[in-house]
């Protein structure tokens, strides 16, 4: 059973072609890179994933843990008890910025505990300890009871990675979690995503720069305007490569002082070999 | 499985995307609109008769002249009624606070769907338009003269202004961390409670606490009526000529008001 798999996905926003004819599947414990330049299809693909975003056509089916997510155009009735299993994590964070860093964590319970209990807000010692717990994993334990909008820009994804965690997700969809990070933010944020993973969540991080990907993804999906031109090993994915699929688009997704030959990706971090390798 | 190339070409000429001219066009129209309309309400306003604000400023000043001299020899009177209509203010503002949070978020275009927004929104625009002092009326023959017929007129009143000032906040709110709940498997309600009421909540107060001010205000007015407070007071004494005590009347509501505002401004401080 896989955990994603996507049939003949298809969206139209206007008269722009955003995803044309995807189909993917994703197992269990991967950690799968989506990379491409912007206006690519990374996060409206994300955004169907886990539901935010329906697709058009009769064909598009997505399944998530081999359940119905969407398919015909239509959300599944069940739609919210499987968002309970994907995690999302979001480029602008999506913190609710006013409440503190353990409120927002504390909110990946709502699709767990009873519905009363979550909208008063009631969540319980043991609740509040796994959540305080979350945060110490991501590295932040220190902002507690700081406000959302008091933190740093890594501080706040992590506190959202923190959030996924709480939720006990099976899946984690990270839209562009770096983008807008500094380098070192950025890099403490993947080393976050990448041991989330070797806890056999499944990961799919949609990436600007192909540096990230080659060193935590063992696995690339790459698209251009909506489709999948490429779909294997991170490190088949050459510098070369990726002139010759996005033409002068390359500049933004390769780093100026990157190699132009990949390094091998990161043993260390990336235990789990995707059956891609296999 | 190896990476599969489907796409070698590196030239890709992107066709533009058309311009969407219907906005720029309904923007003009509504700006014209405007024109047209303030053209049409000159005459009916009378706004023609503007020249004689400065040819008959002799007359303003003849009865400014009879406010120069206070007399607060009641003093004590004025107060307890002026604390009388705050008290109908502030009854009338918190119900109206509390009722119009449900009406403004059931109102709101991006949170309920049109056939809960439309019927909700049309009666909260029965309650607007409706002036306080009509309302009253009507409470006044329900259940009778005083007090608590002012507070039931400003609460319906005022329920109506917030629900739409309540409405609009929430449409313009952030819907990423809205989003972000709904990803957790949240309920709708949950995502109102925790994505979008925090972010309008500073809003919401800052609101309701002007529309404390404004209702004092109202309040007064109330009093012709008979609803009580300061008010009545002030327009029985401005309509048998006690100018002295009318303008000690009026210095205390001015002071009143402004002491009000600057406590308000510092209940919103802690909000914010």
């Amino acid at each position: 059973m896989n955990a994603i798999s996507v049939r003949n996905l298809s969206k139209t926003f206007g008269k722009k072609q955003a995803l044309e004819n995807i189909s993917l599947d994703i197992a269990k414990g991967e950690m799968v890179a989506l990379i491409g330049a912007s206006g690519s299809g990374k996060s409206t693909l994300m955004r169907h994933i886990c539901g935010l975003e329906i697709a058009q056509t009769e064909l598009g089916r997505i399944d998530i843990l081999g359940q119905p997510i969407q398919s015909g155009g239509r959300l599944a009735r069940d739609a919210r008890g499987l968002r309970r299993n994907i995690g999302v994590v979001f480029q602008q964070f999506n913190l609710v910025t006013r409440l503190s860093a353990l409120s927002n964590v504390l909110l990946g319970n709502l699709g767990r505990i009873p519905t009363w209990r979550g909208t008063l807000g009631l969540f319980n010692a043991e609740e509040k300890r796994l959540a305080r717990e979350a945060l110490a994993r991501v590295g932040i334990p220190e902002v507690v009871w700081q406000r959302a909008s008091t933190l740093s820009g890594g501080q706040q994804q992590r506190a959202a990675i923190a959030r996924t965690l709480v939720q006990r997700s099976e899946i984690l969809l990270a839209d562009e979690p770096i983008a807008s990070l500094d380098p070192l933010s950025a890099r403490r944020v993947m080393e976050v995503l990448a041991s989330v993973n070797r806890d056999g969540i499944t990961c799919v991080v949609s990436l600007h720069q192909v540096e990230y990907a080659r060193r935590y993804c063992p696995r690339t999906i790459a698209l251009r305007d909506g489709r999948i031109v490429f779909d294997g090993p991170s490190v088949e994915l050459t510098n070369n490569m990726l002139v010759e699929l996005y033409g002068a688009n390359s500049e933004e997704l390769i780093l100026p002082d990157a190699p132009t030959q990949p390094a091998r990706p990161n043993r260390a971090a990336t235990p789990r070999l995707s059956p891609a390798f296999v | 499985m190896t990476g599969v190339v489907q796409f070698s070409s590196a030239s890709q000429a992107r066709p533009e995307v058309e311009r969407d001219r219907t906005r720029s066009f309904w923007t003009s129209v509504t700006w014209i609109g405007l024109a047209v309309l303030l053209a049409w309400s000159w005459s009916p306003a009378e706004m023609y008769r503007w020249p004689q604000l400065f040819s008959d400023a002799g007359n303003m000043a003849t009865y400014a002249a009879g406010f120069l001299k206070p007399d607060f020899k009641e003093w004590h009177y004025y107060l307890q009624e002026m604390a009388t209509t705050i008290q109908i203010a502030l009854w009338g503002t918190f119900l109206a606070a509390v009722l119009a949070v449900p009406f403004g978020i059931l109102s709101a275009r991006n949170v309920a769907p049109w056939y809960v927004v439309q019927p909700v929104r049309r009666l909260m625009d029965a309650c607007r338009s409706i002036h306080e002092l009509v309302f009253a009326v009507l409470f006044v023959v329900a259940v009778g003269l005083g007090p608590f017929a002012g507070a039931m007129a400003l609460f319906v009143h005022t329920t109506g202004i917030l629900a739409k000032l309540f409405s609009e906040a929430v449409e313009a709110t952030d819907f990423r961390p809205v989003e972000a709940i709904r990803a957790t498997g949240a309920s709708r309600v949950q995502e109102v409670v925790f994505g979008i009421v925090p972010q309008v909540m500073p809003l919401w107060m800052s609101y309701a606490l002007y529309r404390f001010e404004s209702n004092v205000r109202a309040a007064t007015v109330l009093g012709v009526i008979g609803a009580g407070g300061i008010g009545q007071v002030l327009f029985e004494a401005i309509r048998g000529f006690y100018y002295p005590q009318a303008s000690a009347m009026l210095i205390i509501m001015l002071v009143t008001v402004s002491l009000l505002d600057l406590l308000s401004q510092q209940v919103r401080k802690l909000f914010l």
